[in-house]
């Protein structure tokens, strides 16, 4: 394979000639990290242990307290399904307007028409259907793969800060690409259909790799803190960018430089309808498995001494869903490069709407991560059009406040969030 | 009912060949001063650690072989507070302890809500079943958490030290409801009057072995309190209930041997 360079210029939206993907090639992909500076800023915060106070030992329960307004999480199956709905509408919606905008502005009758196939072969037709199209939809199944993945890493880590962005695992999926890449263009390997495979597989391992150093490295001594988490995150990513930098030096392709750097922003540019189809089957796959999961995840929520006691293999059941998150970001890291702070944010949002229990908050976080990588890139492609702004760019800029915010905010009456 | 033996149990230098026994529908305490290796026994009883000598045995059968899942089926515990830091409601919570007698895919039924809700009565907390775990005071997530383990429905509870960081009201209310429950129950205790009045039978824990175990009334006294802890004291009926209970001779600061605070 011969990547053909990507541009970080004018967007590819082919203007005046259509048939022109707005991306030919998917190009290989070279994690830096650039908005990890970001995720650094976390390693300011003093270290501590995880729950610094006991509230009851200050106030020991009076018998009969009913203290303040009792703010419901969850609520009931109603509201999940206001929410649902809700979201499936706003989703809907926001692909609709991305359909329409862009360099071109395609007025919605015809996105339809297009769509329905009502329209004979047209410049629009060509646009909506063969560019927009399976960018949308790369979009939706990006954010919501990265959104399961936060959440189920979140639940893993017991800790509201991760995410496959922050923890490294994004790096390592890049590493383990950018190998495959330099190892099969030295034997030929790669090339044609063994590409959709090859990458992706070198992208597993990587990511995989990644996320048990990290959660090795976090957990020495016994307890996961969430300072030590993060650094071990970052620590880890820069090494893995580097070092697919250094293999990419190596193996003399400096002129991949600039894709590379696109890609290590993360950005949906590369969608076709042939490279849909391994991210579509691995998030189904992958969220039905998650789902199935739902009872263990909670069990993790409360500890793993206490799921332990509470029947729960802990040992074994890490080990699956280490490799359920590693697959789905590394398919995902591999169709879009990293794009980050989706799986930090919309799962947050979600807990927020329809409580912790993961049988509700998976399906929900992963409406919310479409929706928010959908409207994200949306803004990618029109805010500074025809410059097409790497979608990572714009989700570091939402992303990385937030992660502050969250950082220093304090949820509960025990101060918890790290 | 459900006997638990413990025949020459061992945990590296934490834990020295202990046997014990906790006869069916006992309630057992055991005692002894801080690092005494409480903790270490419990926690190989409800399987977190994996003991390197000797067996535990519930109803014959070894809990190590039985597996997480199976163990859980028949062995509670009521930790001193669950470390959540999601909100999971206080139901939710409590429906967990359901998770052993479910396949892993299963969600909740309508029985395994009423169940959980009953607990919640049982326990006093109905009224804040739908509020978030980490907004209850302590008393409350002691009690959320004795919910818990009874819709987990064991034949033996292990508790670690139920009554820390609660009042007076409280730690009365936790030990009175577990004497209920009619499941076999292991507990570690720092209060002796408390383990005086609440237990049948009180094991002395020292330095990782047993010292001594049996009634109340033939543990707690003078001469084992001054060996184990340290501490000069008088061990007299209480007036009213005839059980066991322990007055301290207070001392100076000065000549206190800091280990057997």
């Amino acid at each position: 394979m011969s990547p053909t360079a990507r541009t970080a210029g004018p967007a590819g939206e082919p203007t005046g000639a259509p048939g022109a993907p707005e991306d030919p090639q998917a190009p290989p992909r070279q994690d830096t990290p650039a908005t990890g500076a970001a995720g650094a800023a976390g390693a300011g915060r003093p270290a501590g242990p995880e729950r610094p106070g006991r509230p009851g030992a200050g106030s020991p329960g009076a018998p009969v307290r009913k203290a303040g307004p009792p703010p419901r999480t969850g609520g009931g199956p109603l509201r999940y399904t206001v929410v649902v709905t809700g979201l499936l509408l706003a989703l809907a919606a926001a692909a609709t307007a991305s359909l329409a905008l862009g360099s071109v502005r395609i007025p919605p009758g015809q996105v339809l028409d297009a769509l329905t196939g009502r329209s004979g072969p047209s410049p629009f037709r060509t646009i909506v259907l063969d560019v927009r199209l399976p960018r949308v939809l790369l979009g939706a199944v990006v954010g919501a793969g990265l959104a399961v993945v936060g959440a189920v890493l979140q639940a893993l880590v017991r800790n509201r800060l991760a995410d496959p962005f922050l923890l490294g695992i994004s790096s390592g999926a890049s590493a383990g690409a950018v190998l495959v890449l330099v190892l099969g263009g030295g034997v030929g390997l790669v090339g044609g259909v063994t590409t959709t495979l090859a990458l992706p597989a070198g992208a597993f391992v990587g990511a995989l790799l990644s996320l048990v150093l990290v959660y090795g490295l976090a957990r020495t001594g016994g307890t996961l803190t969430s300072t030590r988490l993060v650094l071990a995150g970052v620590a880890v990513s820069y090494i893995l960018s580097a070092l697919a930098t250094l293999l990419l030096v190596v193996a003399g392709r400096p002129e991949q430089f600039q894709e590379a750097m696109y890609w290590s922003l993360g950005g949906l540019g590369s969608a076709r309808w042939d490279t849909l189809a391994l991210p579509a089957v691995v998030l189904a796959v992958g969220v039905g498995a998650l789902l199935t999961l739902a009872r263990p995840l909670d069990l993790l929520l409360v500890g793993e001494e206490e799921a332990t006691v509470l029947g729960l293999d802990t040992a074994r059941f890490r080990a699956a869903v280490f490799v359920l998150a590693s697959l789905v970001t590394a398919v995902m890291v591999s169709a879009s490069g990293a794009v980050g702070f989706v799986g930090l944010m919309a799962p947050h949002a979600a807990r927020l709407a329809v409580g912790a229990p993961h049988r509700r908050l998976l399906p929900v976080a992963a409406l919310g991560g479409a929706l928010a990588l959908v409207l994200a890139d949306l803004a990618a492609r029109t805010v500074a059009a025809p410059q097409d702004i790497p979608v990572g760019v714009l989700t570091a800029l939402t992303g990385g406040p937030f992660f502050l915010w969250l950082m220093r905010r304090r949820p509960g009456p025990e101060g918890a969030a790290l | 009912m459900t006997e638990l033996r413990l025949h020459g149990l061992s945990y590296g230098e934490r834990l020295r060949a202990v046997d014990l026994t906790v006869r069916p529908g006992e309630t057992v305490g055991l005692i002894g001063p801080n690092g005494s290796g409480k903790t270490t026994l419990l926690r190989c009883v409800y399987g977190t650690l994996v003991p390197t000598a000797g067996h535990a045995l519930l109803d014959g059968d070894d809990l190590h072989a039985l597996g997480p899942k199976a163990r859980a089926r028949r062995v509670a515990t009521v930790p001193q507070d669950s470390a959540t830091e999601f909100e999971l409601t206080v139901r939710e919570l409590v429906a967990l302890g359901r998770s052993p007698h479910k396949r892993f895919w299963e969600g909740d039924t309508g029985a395994d809500r009423e169940r959980a809700g009953a607990a919640l009565a049982r326990v006093g907390l109905a009224d804040l079943a739908d509020r978030p775990y980490p907004t209850l005071s302590g008393g409350e997530r002691q009690r959320a958490l004795v919910a818990r383990a009874l819709v987990q429905d064991p034949a033996l509870l292990v508790l670690d030290e139920p009554t820390n960081h609660l009042d007076i009201r409280h730690q009365l209310d936790v030990l009175a409801l577990v004497r209920t429950l009619g499941t076999t129950n292991l507990l570690a205790l720092h209060d002796l009057n408390l383990a005086g009045a609440y237990c049948d039978r009180i094991y002395v824990l020292e330095r990782g072995r047993v010292v001594t175990g049996g009634t109340p009334a033939e543990v707690l006294t003078p001469a084992l309190l001054e060996a184990v802890y340290g501490v000069d004291t008088e061990v007299i009926p209480h007036p009213r209930t005839g059980s066991p209970t322990v007055l301290y001779m207070h001392r100076p600061a000065v000549g206190q041997d800091p280990s057997t605070m």
